[in-house]
């Protein structure tokens, strides 16, 4: 039987792990990471989970000894947030190359200078281009959830690429939400035992990290090629998942109130929340909004997107960070997603929830206000930084 | 037909330099470690030479990552097989410069996590793989393309690191120094250190013909003068016992090696005479450091 | 088809026939006495001990030189390539 519990965020993505039955977890605590690895090795202190666990000397290293484990064959999870992450890039684009399928949690912070521990999306952004796929959660128990899938995601022989669930650091890690458990046995069904395609054996000494002589273009292709498929893959695990344990947290995308809306903001993560909340306000005065989740950020479902914006007039995107000189990386993505389409929604691009600042629902209406108005004058502002204190720039 | 069957685990038809004393240190390591090992090597000259795709010359599994991680990787190799109750030499085979400088970090973290590999540097004495760049295992004046003489430099001004005392530092199991130019001394080592477990550091002096200047037969003489004239000593030290050198009977001046090479042709003008006798005060304080003399 | 990760197979280094980089060959004279000190400095992996004589791999053999400069015996000899 699941059973249901009002526990921290971090320690549901800990149950999670656990679940998982993982044979490696390598890691160095940065926060807000750092709950989810302390409880992973206090089951490992405890017996409750037979990982090898490295305490690594830095991200850098928990990267590398993932990559280690996993070219093994062996189930390998790792986590981390904001420097570590960025630490991490150099490993996290050998190993997607390498086609190893590390699951490992991207607790979302932003990056330093200013350094500071608050949450935005500044640091998974970063590593948007790796080859690692990247599925951003609004709530908790969606957070469980897809850190079972991520592992099925991962080993797929059909994909066989790296995975991180990216979730907003404090807002979901370090609040408390009943959160449902699942059986340990329902669990061991839907994800079996890691089959490597590869792995280091001596039985049969294979090559790996081996020297590109003319083949680099290829092998970026077959990636790009796998990132596709995921699509497919991503939606039929959440399925399955729906189809053992009930519950259903969308594959690429989730479309909340969009069938007949105008205006469609567009976000990613737990301000998601937020927005809905202000959607069934506005709806009930009668106003034609919706929102749409992007939950997978990479690889990017261009085509469901558009299918969902397609007849709305304007898509607000909400981007908690910025590709300075060139703006919000999603609003990026959903502009290009648009362009070649005949009659295609305006795109108003906010900038918003950087460092932490608090996006609430008087935000949303703020934004959707704004949208309004573009509605009226045709005009859309280029980028729009929300709730910036313009009395600090003069 | 008598073959006498010696093991050999790297495949010819490699991409080394012709005289390559890293080549000839990968074939007398791999001699002694055998089928039932898995090797983790950096980014630099074996890495690139042995590993084309689709025509590596490794015949036991091997991994490459990235220049500054290997002794990282190689702890999640070993824990991998210790998480499903395999066994396999874990050993890592990395040039001076992913050893010395950018991969101190993670070689020092593996030592202190007590992982049962076997770290192996290759030290040819500068980052060849780049085109000869100097590392801190670069010897005392000798020239590199960043550490060229001019007016107002001799070569390198800095002195070799001392990676073994690091690693004797973090308290390994066996710490050793050898070269190629004494292949039983090698083989003998990298033997004792995979039977023991936990760390283990092992550094090889592997002359490059090619970053030295100095034509390619003369690869295993060079490392004999090396030796011979006391810059590289060869000891190991095996965890609570004494330290044992291989001793020389008659020392040989240094002038005799820096003569070969090119890149200590600049010592050969007058004024650089202080630099000389400082090279040839460095033997002799390993000489006696060591008891290197018979 | 190429493999996922470039992950690849071992010892295929053989299809790369690195003889032909040779300007000098070691022959092998009388004098040898097939004891093996050659075969452990060749970094090619190109002597093999058959008969109690050193044999040279010429398709793979990059004439280093470094054989015949450890000969004890100086049972090998370089000589130039007629290409
Ligand atoms: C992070 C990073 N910095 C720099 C390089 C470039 N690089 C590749 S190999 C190498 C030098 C390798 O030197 P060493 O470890 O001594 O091995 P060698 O080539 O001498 O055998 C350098 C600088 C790299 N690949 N990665
Ligand atoms: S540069 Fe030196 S170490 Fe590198 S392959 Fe050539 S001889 Fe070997
Ligand atoms: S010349 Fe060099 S490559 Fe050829 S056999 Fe002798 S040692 Fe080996
Ligand atoms: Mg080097």
């Amino acid at each position: 039987m699941s059973r249901t519990a009002v526990m921290e965020g971090s320690f549901a993505v800990a149950e999670a792990v656990k679940a998982c039955r993982p044979e490696v977890i390598a890691a160095y605590p940065i926060s807000p990471q750092t709950h989810i690895i302390e409880e992973l090795s206090k089951y490992v202190a405890d017996n409750e989970l037979s990982s090898k666990y490295v305490r690594a000397d830095s991200e850098f290293s928990a990267a590398s000894i993932v990559y280690g484990s996993s070219g093994t064959g062996a189930r390998s999870y790792t986590a981390s947030s904001s420097q570590g992450l960025l630490l991490m890039t150099e490993v996290l684009y050998a190993m997607a190359g390498t086609r190893l399928p590390v699951v490992l949690t991207g607790v979302n912070r932003t990056v330093s200078a200013p350094i500071t521990i608050q949450p935005d999306h500044q640091d998974t952004m970063a590593l948007r281009d790796t080859g690692v796929i990247q599925i951003y959660v609004e709530n908790i128990q969606e957070a469980y959830a897809t850190h079972i899938q991520a592992f099925k995601l991962a080993e797929d022989h059909d994909i066989l690429l790296p995975v991180m669930v990216c979730m907003d650091g404090w807002i979901l890690t370090h609040t408390f939400e009943p959160v449902k458990i699942e059986e340990q046995e329902l669990v061991d069904k839907f994800l079996p035992p890691f089959v490597p395609k590869y792995r280091l054996d001596p039985k049969n000494p294979l090559t790996y990290g081996s020297y590109g002589d003319d083949e680099v273009p290829e092998f970026r292709y077959m990636m790009h090629f796998a990132m596709e498929k995921a699509k497919t893959k991503i939606q039929l695990i959440a399925e399955e998942y729906k189809e053992i344990f009930g519950d259903y947290f969308g594959g690429l995308t989730e479309a909340y109130k969009c069938e007949d809306a105008e205006i469609i903001l567009v976000a990613m993560g737990s301000v998601i929340g937020t927005i809905k909340e202000t959607i069934d306000q506005l709806r009930s005065e009668g106003k034609k909004v919706g929102v749409l989740k992007v939950r997978t950020y990479r690889p990017f479902p261009a085509e469901e997107i558009f299918e969902i914006v397609k007849n709305a007039k304007i898509v607000a995107v909400i981007d908690k960070s910025i590709s300075v000189g060139q703006g919000g990386q999603l609003a990026t993505d959903i502009k290009a997603a648009l362009i070649n389409k005949k009659t295609p929604p305006l795109v108003y691009s906010c900038i918003a929830g950087m460092g932490g600042r608090e996006v609430n629902i008087n935000t949303v209406k703020y934004i959707i206000n704004k949208s309004e108005n573009s509605l009226i004058t045709n005009q859309v502002p280029d980028i729009d930084y929300i709730e910036i204190k313009r009395q600090y720039l003069e | 037909m008598v073959t006498t069957e010696k093991l050999n685990l790297l495949a010819p038809g490699h991409r080394a330099c012709p005289g390559c004393g890293a080549a000839i240190a990968l074939r007398q390591i791999l001699r002694v470690v055998g089928r039932e090992t898995i090797v983790v090597s950096a980014t630099g000259c074996v890495e690139t030479f042995t590993s084309p795709y689709g025509q590596s010359a490794w015949e036991v599994p091997w991994m490459h990552s990235l220049f500054e991680n290997s002794a990282a990787v190689a702890s999640g190799v070993e824990a991998a097989l210790e998480a499903k109750g395999e066994k396999a030499n874990v050993v890592i085979i990395s040039g001076d410069g992913g050893t010395f400088d950018i991969g101190m970090g993670a070689m020092s973290g593996m030592f202190e996590r007590k992982h049962n590999i076997t770290y192996i540097c290759y030290d040819n004495e500068a980052y060849m793989n780049t085109g000869v760049q100097r590392s801190s295992a670069t010897p005392y004046a000798a020239t590199t393309t960043t550490s060229p003489a001019g007016k107002n430099s001799y070569g390198k001004m800095e002195f070799k690191k001392d990676v073994p005392a690091i690693a004797l530092a973090h308290d390994v199991e066996y710490v050793a120094t050898t070269s190629i130019a004494y292949p039983q001394d090698l083989m003998n080592k990298v033997k004792k250190a995979i039977g023991i477990k936990g760390p283990k550091y092992i550094q090889i002096h592997t002359p490059c013909c090619i970053g030295w200047g100095f034509d390619s037969s003369q690869t295993i003489a060079m490392g004999k003068l090396a030796a011979e004239t006391g810059l590289v000593p060869l000891f190991e030290v095996e965890k609570g016992k004494q330290m044992v050198v291989r001793k020389i009977k008659n020392t040989k001046p240094i002038q005799e090696y820096l003569n070969k090479q090119n890149r200590f042709r600049h010592l050969a003008k007058e004024d650089k005479e202080k630099i000389m006798e400082k090279l040839q005060e460095i033997c002799n304080d390993n000489v006696k450091r060591f008891g290197i003399s018979e | 088809m190429l493999t996922i990760g470039a992950v690849c197979e071992a010892g295929k280094s053989r299809l790369n026939k690195t003889g032909s980089w040779r300007d000098y060959y070691p022959e092998i004279t009388a004098k040898c006495t097939g004891c093996g000190i050659c075969e452990l400095f060749c970094p090619d992996s190109s002597i093999t001990i058959i008969d109690k004589k050193c044999i040279i791999n010429y398709d793979y053999c990059k004439g280093c030189g470094i054989c015949a400069n450890e000969c004890p015996k100086t049972a090998i000899l370089m000589k130039e390539e007629r290409k």
